[in-house]
This record gives structure tokens, sequence and C-alpha cells, in this order.
């Protein structure tokens, strides 16, 4: 069998008092793409903030690629290059453009500098941002904000994307255009962990789906399976109170 | 057609200007009508408000300044580099790095809490006493030293204060893109920091450019000394009401720049 891309095992998190993740076991193989649904709160974002090492997980092995990263000092700095992440906030830089938004990392980090600029304007190209390379943050719509933040990320050329609610910040009719370099993504092949409650487009694009619950992965299967037979009642009682 | 709102809103608009032009009369008839009843009006008049002497001092004045404002030019960037290490510096998390954390917190509070006069003092007066020679024992040397001293404490406390308030979301996106955190820093916290207190630190400034004339207590003959000088000569305080015309020509507006700063980074916030 192929080695996994990820693979958690009995990973724990607390913050102070409270424990958010009771021991997580998640593997995701090459290629694939989970979606992580559940309320707000059930830990889908710090469970996917573990997964690059944000997050320090208090106990258990986050691994990618086969190494653990979770290990207590591991220097992170150059995993980060191989698994991006993309922030329901954006989080671009205000007072860079946005094609210095993106080509900052390269420069900085992989030491590119004008080497990268083709690659980094083909993936404006590629996501209908040719024209707004030279813009500000503040200048741009929601939709095209996050699609820059994915470039972002896309232009250290991961071999993993996490997606933390990238599209809860948005307007409804600017969803679309950001689900849309989901799936354009999907066709290449990336190598995809979703938290998301855009449950339509989970149903039809994820490999897998898994419901978190109070910090615990409830029920995990096919995408047809949980959301037309779920077997667990807490399932049922979650999709009940969206799929409304 | 004027609409119905827009005419009232014009008629309470003209009521608004007719009371303040009215209340503005009688204070200032007042203080024009009271003030001369003072039995020593006479004596503060001629001593104080000579036009004479005014118009014969202000060329001199103004020249004068001009070392205020060589004064002030180069301390600002020494201030500011000074500034930014020690904010830098107070911000350094490494454990090796912990003695230069205490030299910054020391350095904040010392130069935070001694008068700059006193400071001027202590400096110019304490450091030439050494016996060093020509032209190490300049008073213009070591009262810069003791404005950039003071100034730069507070500066660094104003930058600490901005990069602080950069949201850890910023630092977050930086680090997960694999930036180093020197990096970080520079090229992603930082210059959102320094944008964000450009007003705070225009006060600063326009602070400094007063406390510049304390200089005039260890030597240099800037304008205040200069107006000392005059008003010894002249046996007349009219020199210090001109020096003090010539700070507000640069302080007002200075400081109305930086409140104009200050509101325009308030409404582009919220």
């Amino acid at each position: 069998m192929q080695e996994p891309r990820l693979a958690l095992s009995g990973v724990t998190k607390s913050f102070g008092d409270v424990t958010v993740l009771h021991g997580i076991n998640l593997t995701v193989a090459p290629g694939e793409m989970v979606c992580l649904i559940g309320a707000s709160g059930s830990g889908k974002s710090t469970l996917l903030r573990c997964m690059n090492g944000l997050e320090p997980v208090d106990n258990g092995e986050v691994r990618l690629d086969g190494i653990d990263i979770a290990e207590p000092g591991f220097d992170l700095g150059p995993i980060r290059q191989r698994i991006g992440i993309v922030f329901q906030s954006f989080n671009l830089f205000p007072h860079m453009t946005a094609y210095e938004n993106v080509a900052l990392a390269p420069t900085r980090v992989l030491k590119q500098g004008n080497a990268a600029r083709p690659r980094i304007e083909g993936l404006f190209e590629r996501f209908g941002l040719g024209g707004h390379m030279g813009k500000y943050p503040d200048q741009l719509s929601g939709g095209q904000q996050q699609r820059v933040a994915v470039i972002r990320a896309l232009a250290m050329r991961p071999q993993t994307m996490l997606f933390d609610e990238i599209t809860s910040a948005l307007d409804p009719e600017l969803v679309g255009e950001v689900l849309d370099v989901l799936r354009s993504l999907r066709d290449d092949g990336m190598t995809m962990v979703l938290a998301t409650h855009e449950m339509g487009f989970a149903r039809e694009l994820a490999d897998r789906i898994c419901f978190m619950d109070k910090g615990v992965i409830a029920e995990e299967g096919k995408p047809n399976e949980i959301f037309s037979n779920p077997k667990q009642e807490r399932t049922k009682q979650f999709l009940a109170s969206v799929l409304r | 057609m004027t609409s119905r709102r827009a005419a009232y809103e014009a008629r309470q608009r003209r009521r608004a200007n007719l009371l303040a032009g009215a209340s503005t009369a009688v204070v200032i008839g007042l203080l024009v009508f009271l003030i001369p009843l003072a039995p020593g009006w006479q004596a503060v008049k001629s001593s104080f408000f000579n036009g004479e002497i005014f118009v014969r001092t202000f060329p001199d004045l103004a020249g004068v300044f001009l070392i205020n404002i060589a004064i002030f030019a180069w301390s600002v960037p020494l201030i500011m580099a000074l500034g930014l290490a020690i904010a830098l510096a107070r911000g350094a998390r490494a454990p090796v790095l912990f003695p230069l954390r205490i030299f910054g917190a020391v350095y904040v509070d010392l130069f935070r809490g001694i008068p700059v006069v006193l400071l001027v003092y202590l400096v110019g007066f304490g450091i030439p006493g050494l016996g060093l020679p020509r032209p190490w024992n300049s008073p213009y040397i070591w009262g810069t030293v003791a404005l950039v001293l003071t100034y730069s404490a507070y500066v660094a406390e104003v930058l600490r204060s901005g990069i602080e308030s950069i949201h850890a979301s910023q630092r977050n996106a930086a680090i997960c893109l694999g930036l180093s955190e020197r990096d970080t820093m520079r090229y992603v916290v930082l210059p959102q920091a320094i944008r964000r207190v450009v007003p705070a630190n225009m006060n600063m400034l326009v602070a400094l450019q007063k406390d510049v004339a304390l200089l005039s207590f260890i030597g240099p003959v800037e304008i205040l000394r200069q107006a000392g000088i005059f008003k010894s000569l002249l046996a007349n305080f009219t020199p210090y009401v001109v020096a003090a015309v010539i700070f507000l020509c640069v302080t007002v507006p200075a400081t109305r720049y930086a409140d104009y700063l200050m509101n325009r980074d308030r409404n582009a916030r919220t």
C-alpha cells in the first residue's frame, strides 16, 4: 500500500482546561480530498492547524510523508513548504500588492527572486486574476482576496493543502469563484483537507467525509454514505440541522 | 428646488453661525476691555509686547532658529534608529538574547523616568567634565545625546506597541508560508507596525522640536538662549514672545498634521 501523505494517530490537544481534540486518528492518501464537517467548536480548525504544526499537539503523532512533525522540538520551517494552508480570514499582508503577497515566500524562503515570476504570473492567470496582480488587498473583493491567498500558498509548490473554512467569511455570491479554485486543484490531484460548511460541495467532490463532534471524529466514510445513510445519531442530527 | 430638509438645515446652520459669532465677539470684547484694566498692564505691555523690539529682534531670532532645526534634524534619524533597535531588543525571545531584553527594559525605564532637562544637565555638563579634547567636549554633541537617549526610549515604546498591535494571524500566515521569525518581523510585521504608529511618532517629534530649546542651558546659542541675550541687552522680555511665536509657526502646523494623520488612520480602520 502507498504510504499515506498524512497520518495522525492519537492526537490530543487542549487549550488550558478545555480539551479540543480527544485522540484523533486519520490518514490521508496522496491525491485524496478529505472534508471535515461538524458544528462550530467541534475541533475542525484546530485539527487542521495541528496538521501543519501551527498548533503544537499535546500527545500523539502527526506524520507528514512518514516524518513525525509533532515531535516536540521538531524544526517545522522546511516542512511548511510542503504543506500549504489557507485561512477563513484570508490573512493577506495589507501593505503588499497581490503579487508581492505571493512572491514574498518564494523570494525569501526558496531564494528564487525573479525566477519565480513567470510561475507566479501563471498562477494569477490560471485563477482569473491576471489583471489584479498590482492591486492591494483592500482593492480586491473577498473572493478575489481569498483566491490570492490560495495562490500565495500554491506558489510554494506544496504537495498538501489545508483549507480552513475558506468560504465562510465570503458573501454568498462570491463563494462559487473560490470553490471553482478548489475544483481545479482537485483536478490536478492535489492532496487536500478542508474544514467546510459547504455540504453540497463536500458531497460532490470529497473522497471522504469526516464528521467531527466534541473533539472526536464521530463518523467517517464516502460522501454518499455519510449524507444519505449516516449511522450515528449525532451525525443525523447535525445533517438534519444544516441540510434544511 | 431645495428640499424641505435642506432648507431646514440651512436655517439651523445660519442660526448656529450667528450664535457662535456673537459669543466669540463678546468674549474677545471682554478680554480687550478687561485686561488693560489690570494695574500692571502698562508695564507688561511695554516689556512683553513692544512692537518696535518685536520687529527688530524677529529676523535674528528666526535666523538662530535654524540651529534648533539643525539639532532637530540630526537627532531624528538617530532617535528612530535607536528606538527601533531598543524595541526589537525588548521583543527578543531567544534565551541567549535575554541580556538584550533586560537591557532594553532598563533603558526604557531609565530614560523615560528622568526629566529631559535633568538629563540635558547631567550629560551636557557631566561628560565634557571628563576632560575630553575638542571637538568631543561640544555641548552640541552631548546635548544631542541627551535628547536622543530620552526620545529613543519613548519611540521604542511606541514602536513596541505598534508591533504588538499587529494581529497574530498575520504572523501565522507568514510562518505557515515557511518564513523565518526574522523575515516575518522584517517583511510582514514591522512595515505594518511602523505605518500604524506614524501619528504617535509625529507627536513625539513635535515635543522634540520644543525640547531642543533645553539645550540652551548647556551652551548652544539656539533661539531660547539668543532671546535671553536680547532680553538682557534690551532690558525687555519681548524677544521671548518672538521666540514663542516662531515655535508656534512650526509646532502648530506639525501638530495639526499629526492629528490629521491620526484621524485618517482611525477612519481607515473602522
